[in-house]
């Protein structure tokens, strides 16, 4: 049941490079990055209950939360063309 | 007596959330524009994910293993919205246009011109 749901997980992962891979835009790759990071925490989790070892999911929560940190970072990197872009410079 | 029962229900909770997780994924590579490609990519962050860990939480039983899959769930619930607001805010600064079914331009401008607010 568990090879079942990785399986699942696979051909999700796979569709979701497809995406990235395809663009056209720079936020569908961030979008597709995303899902990535998503779904390769539940492979992680899944995995770790195939093979009955349960300690990957602290794997996964290190991954997911490098996950939030590295998208949010990237979308400001895209929306200001600078990560130290600071608000109150700009509105002065 | 009780094993079989919660072996059945977690089986069928994986399976629910493997469902969507492929429904999200090919949501993802389908949809015309980025904007309907979060709403997709949004079924396997809350619905797939959601319901597969809640399939191994039931196979886990109570314990720190649970405990982990919570906090991954907990995760997903808070910076799923948090990181897709962001994705949409990021994308209508960079002037991406959500793809409509009709041109309203025309219709604004048909509303402007009789003085009222559009």
């Amino acid at each position: 049941m568990f090879a079942a749901a990785a399986c699942a997980v696979l051909v999700a992962l796979t569709l979701a490079v497809v995406r990235a891979l395809k663009g056209p835009t720079v936020f569908d790759r961030v979008l597709a990055g995303n899902s990535v990071g998503t779904l390769a925490i539940l492979l992680l989790a899944v995995v770790g209950f195939l093979t009955g070892r349960p300690e990957w999911l602290d794997i996964a929560i290190t991954y997911g939360l490098l996950n939030v940190i590295s998208t949010l970072a990237i979308l400001k990197f895209f929306r200001h063309g600078d990560l130290a872009y600071d608000a109150e410079e700009e509105a002065s | 007596m009780i094993q079989p029962v919660l072996d059945i229900v977690s089986w069928a909770l994986i399976l629910a959330g493997s469902f969507f997780t492929i429904v999200g994924a090919i949501g993802l590579v389908r949809m015309p524009d980025v904007y309907t490609r979060m709403h997709a990519a949004s079924v396997t962050d809350t619905l797939g994910a959601g319901l597969l860990l809640a399939g191994l939480m039931v196979q886990a039983g109570l314990g720190l293993v649970t405990l982990k899959l919570l906090f991954i769930l907990i995760l997903f619930f808070f910076m799923g919205p948090v990181a897709t607001h962001a994705l949409a805010q990021a994308a209508l600064h960079a002037g991406i246009k959500p793809q409509l079914s009709e041109d309203r331009t025309e219709r604004l401008e048909e509303r402007e011109s009789e003085g009222r607010q559009p």
